[in-house]
């Protein structure tokens, strides 16, 4: 196949032979990162703008390395210093950024559908960072580029996501990617986080994090966010981690070759203990290294399409 | 890239056999017989005209290793084409300082794919010295890359295409077409 696409705006939208065609795409970059001369020239006068309405340091400097890495100009605009605070609408920011050449637009945004919304306005490709509670596309991407690479396979691969699935856009774009590519997607967590419609998804849903433990191959722990807390959806991070946390004695019940993964950041002592986070199951720092890849790989396929002649 | 009714053939597989070997006459003179030397083939066809030299060229008594440089990302047409190709694979040598490297295509036309193999076997460091070998040259430059050693020159003008066909990596006779 040939990638067509300029935008990523979410990995519902794509089929699962664009999802591993991304994938190999994401492989030569990583050997990329392992040569001499860790840049390519492949976006070489193309300019890549970081809108980051939602703050984010880690994925933000994914991108940007991301974009530097393949030669791109970057400019990094956060919201609290774009017009955006002074009431200008996205649209008009973005219509802005293309009046001076933006090529490619990575879009992290608090309200669903953001990307979708510019992607369909701009003839610049538009990248989604994260929208609301939608779609995180490219996290989704490192995560099952991290259990093909560590397992050889994602068919039939037994994954657990666990914590805070009904707000998370990593656990969306976690399973569109899965279940597409024909792993087994178990949801775990308190039932006023893991919601029911989810089965429709093609995820079998536990509210036990010990009835399934020692049956998976990956774990993937999301972050539990304090806000939701105050909302009620759980009593208590100690009761949280009682309950859904991987401690050092459920780590023990993992089997041997099995993956714990986390998003980032980390809340240890929370989502997982420190010695989980540090021990041999952990590949947390390979989705790091991964998203990285990930992140080129889209980058170069989105900025080689040519842009819409008019939006 | 299937095959039309309009092929035609501009050396047969006798020839093309005959061009292979003249390739590698001409590398093991050029390198006194000595080596070692590192062949990277361009995908797809310069994989395969690698692995068919490397066995020639040992037969001559000159060591040879062998990979693959793809040059998709340092392209210089990147958004002008309708879709993006899948990325085919780089193996270069990590400590090619010093080695003779000689980057193999099927194909010579523009010189852009030479040029974009160049910078990406810099990019693993600094070989002795690149040399370039192709096993047809059509004609047709526009930079001023000039191969090293030629197995045919076929000249054709613009406008059509050359294509050579293996049995590694194409269906029907072996040979070179015109189309």
């Amino acid at each position: 196949m040939k990638w067509t696409r300029k935008d990523l705006v979410a990995l519902s939208d794509l089929s699962a032979e664009e999802i591993s065609f991304v994938l190999d795409t994401a492989s030569e970059f990583k050997d990329v990162g392992r040569r001499r001369l860790k840049k390519v020239p492949s976006l070489r006068g193309k300019t890549m703008v970081n809108l980051f309405v939602e703050a984010s340091t880690r994925t933000r400097t994914s991108f940007e390395l991301a974009g530097v890495r393949l030669s791109a100009d970057v400019v990094n605009i956060a919201a609290q210093t774009s017009s955006l605070s002074k009431g200008e609408t996205l649209k008009d920011t973005a219509k802005n950024l293309e009046a001076l050449a933006a090529d490619l637009i990575v879009l992290r945004h608090s309200a669903a559908g953001a990307a979708h919304f510019l992607a369909g306005r701009l003839r610049a490709g538009v990248i989604n960072a994260g929208d609301g509670s939608h779609e995180h596309p490219t996290q989704g991407l490192l995560d099952v580029f991290t259990i093909r690479e560590r397992l050889g396979r994602v068919a039939g691969v037994k994954v657990g996501i666990v914590g805070d699935i009904r707000f998370s856009r990593v656990a969306r774009s976690n399973l569109q990617a899965l279940v597409k590519l024909g792993a087994r997607v178990t949801l775990i967590g308190p039932p006023t986080l893991v919601p029911r419609e989810f089965e429709r998804l093609g995820a079998v849903i536990t509210h036990s994090l010990d009835d399934v433990l020692g049956d998976l191959d990956v774990i993937n722990l999301l972050r539990i966010q304090h806000e939701r807390q105050k909302a009620g959806f759980f009593p208590g991070t100690g009761e949280y981690a009682a309950l859904f946390g991987l401690n050092a004695a459920r780590a023990g019940r993992l089997k041997p070759e099995a993956l714990v993964m986390h998003p980032g950041p980390i809340h240890r002592g929370v989502e997982l203990d420190g010695s989980v986070a540090d021990g041999p199951h952990s590949v947390i720092l390979d989705q790091v290294t991964n998203g990285l890849a990930v992140r080129m790989a889209v980058l170069y396929l989105c900025g080689s399409v040519p842009p819409k002649e008019e939006a | 890239m299937s095959r039309t009714g309009t092929d035609r053939e501009l050396a047969d597989r006798v020839a093309l056999e005959a061009a292979i070997g003249r390739l590698a006459d001409e590398i093991a003179a050029a390198l006194g017989g000595a080596g070692p030397v590192f062949l990277a083939g361009i995908p797809t066809r310069g994989v395969s005209l690698a692995a068919r030299l490397a066995t020639r060229l040992e037969r001559r008594g000159v060591a040879c290793r062998r990979g693959a440089v793809d040059i998709s990302m340092y392209r210089d047409d990147l958004g002008l084409r309708e879709g993006v190709s899948a990325l085919q694979g780089t193996d270069l040598p990590m400590d090619i300082d010093h080695w003779d490297v000689i980057l193999v295509d099927d194909v010579q036309h523009t010189g852009r794919t030479a040029r974009a193999a160049i910078e990406a076997v810099l990019a693993f460091g600094r070989p002795r010295r690149i040399l370039y070998a192709v096993l047809v040259d059509r004609g047709g430059r526009e930079l001023p890359v000039r191969p090293d050693f030629i197995g045919i020159n076929l000249p054709v003008g613009p406008g059509r295409r050359v294509r050579v066909r293996l049995a590694e990596t194409d269906d029907g006779a072996e040979g070179v077409y015109e189309s």
